[in-house]
């Protein structure tokens, strides 16, 4: 079963290369965390699933079709720049929203109720959206892309501005809705969440996609780290080591890299010459240290 | 696992319905379109009562005073007057001194002095020019009388006689137009209201195409909805708005006209006046409204917006100057008569002319026509453009950018 496939989309805008061959998929019941520098080509990429831009080449698909109008009315869209109508009540708004994506009076006015109570925006029906604080208006634009229960979930930057109460509600949403079996894909620069929350994760640079996987898979595929607490080392003690890099001291803790070829036998000996060790740990990168050493690699020409 | 397929079909015919109706129902809602309706109502109907309170029956052009000496002028003054479409109030005062008195506090125009054989007339600053061509006329009159008198006749038989003679028309060698005043007031009316309606709705499409811009709400209806269905949508919504505004109006003048017995027109004549007006506000508003969403759509500020309409603006302000100026003082105006059929300038020009009576039938459908036929090349290009247009925030798009761009 497929869900949501981006397929070789290009893109540029006069001489500048937006996307370029942007290729990625999002399985049904899938969190997929889409992450990247700003201006990397995230919100391109969004805007070109959602049919608002136009690709210069490739193809969206959903369910192995290519995606269309119609289909395009089943996805629940947050774009990067909010927008709702600042003198329109919430209520009537999401109301008139859910019906612009096909669905029957009666069913969407059901629909707001049911999706402002789950945001806790209930309260606040009634007032147009532009007396909200910003926090709140940023709840009824999710439940604006929630609000006509879509199949397709497409979310720009969907926990920028939200309290930790707010997070935690929208995490607890995206979790029902992949159970569900939507395909889910947000773009985030909170990587600690994205970490957390995603089951695969695709990192972009400069309108190309360069890593994509488990966040388990890219963690372990990234270079090991040591902790090694040693008290009565000197500086130095451990520099010469082949393949180590150290990569700072703090009191009595030193930082180690080990590159292709390094032993990590090699740096216990060392370590234990030098007195003795309090702790030896192997540590996996986060996906925020994973996300600076590839944005940060030189750009590769085209 | 969710189950694609049954796709969500909405026909365009219901996303166009469905913007329209949001337009309709915010903007009914809105205090100032209610505001607004009220208030030109109201100047309407007072415009009205207070035409008839000027003009109307009741008050005489003037009020002239006599003493006992020339009483004997007071009749034929009235009847003068009369002629010459004048109305002349006489009142008798007790002697000139009083008179004086009334002529200086104001209560009688002008007193008829002297000792009845011939006109003596004291104003207290100005002789009124008119008052003055009658009072012409009385001492004609009155010295006719007496050469009669002396003749050995009797005047009274003389004037019967002269009285009687009237003069007979032979057929006209070209059927004249008569416009009469009323007609005139109405094409002004028709050609204000037009004028209104095209200026506030027309840029209320433009301030709504920039608002949906603005607030950033339009990338999220273009996820589901195509451009030309959201642009044809708020024109149409909007247009209905402006429909009822304008029906409300037009209604409450022509009522509030006869009601008063301002407008004696038959009632038939004033409500093919109405659907007039309501025929070319429709063709004016979408003929000018499309172009108006598509020139917003250019810009992103509502600050910008009356720069952006104006280029399409000017044609509307231009066809309504030329009209209110040219055409009360001459309504079969030949440079008028050419424009009022010229598409951009009809939706002002030609409800004015129809209401003032006398265009020839083709004339006023070819107008028509003309409209109707420029309606979807406007349609086409005005798409193009908000298409291109309507995603790009910042600084005003170009015109040419707009049209050029995939």
């Amino acid at each position: 079963m497929t869900g949501l496939e981006i397929d070789a989309i290009s893109k540029r805008y006069g001489d500048v290369v937006a996307l370029r061959e942007m290729t990625f998929d999002v399985r049904p019941g899938e969190l997929f965390g889409f992450v990247g520098s700003n201006g990397a080509g995230k919100t391109t990429t969004m805007r070109i699933a959602l049919g608002v831009l136009s690709a210069d080449a490739g193809q969206v698909r959903y369910a192995g079709e290519p995606v269309t109008h119609e289909t395009r009315r089943h996805i629940g869209y947050m774009p990067e720049e909010r927008g709702l109508y600042p003198k329109m009540k919430v209520g009537e708004q999401l109301t008139y929203l859910a019906r612009l994506h096909g669905m029957p009076a009666a069913d969407a006015k059901a629909s707001a109720e049911k999706w402002t109570e789950r945001l806790g925006v209930a309260g606040r029906r009634d007032d147009e959206v532009q007396k909200l604080s910003l926090g709140n208006q940023q709840r009824v634009q999710l439940a604006a892309a929630l609000v006509h229960e879509p199949r397709i979930l497409v979310l720009d930057e969907p926990f920028s501005g939200l309290d930790p109460v707010a997070v935690d509600v929208m995490s607890q949403v995206l979790r029902e809705k992949a159970a569900d079996g939507v395909p889910v894909v947000f773009s985030s620069h909170q990587l600690d969440l994205v970490e957390r929350l995603c089951d695969r994760v695709g990192i972009v640079r400069s309108g190309q996609m360069v890593e994509i996987g488990a966040v388990s898979e890219l963690r372990a595929g990234g270079a090991v780290r040591l902790r090694v607490d040693v008290p009565e080392a000197g500086d130095g003690w451990a520099d010469g080591l082949p393949g180590v890099k150290v990569l700072g001291r703090k009191g009595t803790v030193t930082e180690l890299e080990l590159g292709d070829g390094a032993d990590d036998q090699a740096v216990l000996k060392a370590a234990l010459a030098t007195g003795p060790v309090r702790e030896f740990a192997r540590e996996q990168p986060t996906l925020a240290d994973l996300f600076r050493s590839v944005v940060t690699t030189e750009e590769v020409p085209a | 696992m969710s189950t694609p397929g049954t796709d969500i079909r909405m026909s365009p015919a219901s996303a166009v319905g469905l913007v329209a109706s949001r337009e309709i129902s915010t903007r009914l809602k809105a205090k100032a379109f209610r505001v607004s309706t009220a208030v030109i109502l109201l100047l309407i109907v007072v415009g009205i009562v207070a035409i008839k309170l000027f003009t109307g029956g009741g008050g005489a052009d003037s009020t002239v005073g006599y003493t006992a000496a020339t009483a004997g002028f007071a009749a034929p003054l009235k009847a003068g007057a009369q002629a010459v479409g004048e109305n002349i109030d006489t009142s008798q005062v007790a002697d000139e001194a009083a008179g004086r008195a009334k002529l200086a506090d104001g209560s009688i125009d002008a007193l008829l002095t002297g000792d009845g054989k011939s006109v003596h007339v004291q104003v207290k600053k100005d002789l009124d020019g008119k008052l003055a061509n009658v009072l012409q006329l009385l001492s004609r009159q009155v010295a006719l009388d007496q050469q009669i008198t002396a003749a050995g006749r009797n005047p009274a038989e003389f004037n019967a006689a002269v009285a009687a003679a009237r003069f007979i028309e032979d057929p006209p060698l070209e059927q004249p137009y008569d416009y009469d005043g009323q007609q005139l007031v109405l094409g002004i009316a028709a050609g204000v209201l037009i004028y209104l309606s095209l200026m506030l709705n027309g840029q209320g499409v433009a301030q709504g195409v920039v608002e949906e811009k603005t607030s950033r709400v339009v990338e999220l209806l273009l996820s589901t909805i195509k451009p030309w269905q959201l642009m044809a949508g708020k024109v149409l919504g909007i247009g209905v708005v402006g429909l009822v505004q304008m029906v409300v109006i037009g209604a409450g003048g022509i009522i509030a006209g006869l009601a008063t017995n301002v407008l004696t027109i038959s009632v038939s004549a004033a409500i093919g006046t109405v659907v007039w007006l309501i025929v070319w506000y429709l063709l004016g508003f979408f003929m000018y409204s499309i172009v108006f969403a598509a020139l917003g759509a250019l810009v992103s500020r509502q600050e910008d917006v009356a720069g952006a309409t104006s280029p399409a603006l000017m044609f509307v302000i231009a066809g309504y100057v030329v009209g209110i100026s040219v055409l009360p003082s001459d309504p079969g105006n030949t440079f008028v008569e050419v424009l009022s059929v010229i598409p951009v300038f009809s939706p002002t020009l030609m409800p004015m002319r129809l209401a003032m009576g006398g265009v020839p039938v083709w004339e006023a459908v070819l107008s028509v026509g003309l409209v109707v036929l420029l309606i979807p090349g406007l349609i086409w290009f005005a798409a193009r453009i908000y298409r291109n247009a309507v995603m790009r925030s910042g600084a005003k798009v170009k015109l040419r950018d707009a049209l050029r761009a995939a």
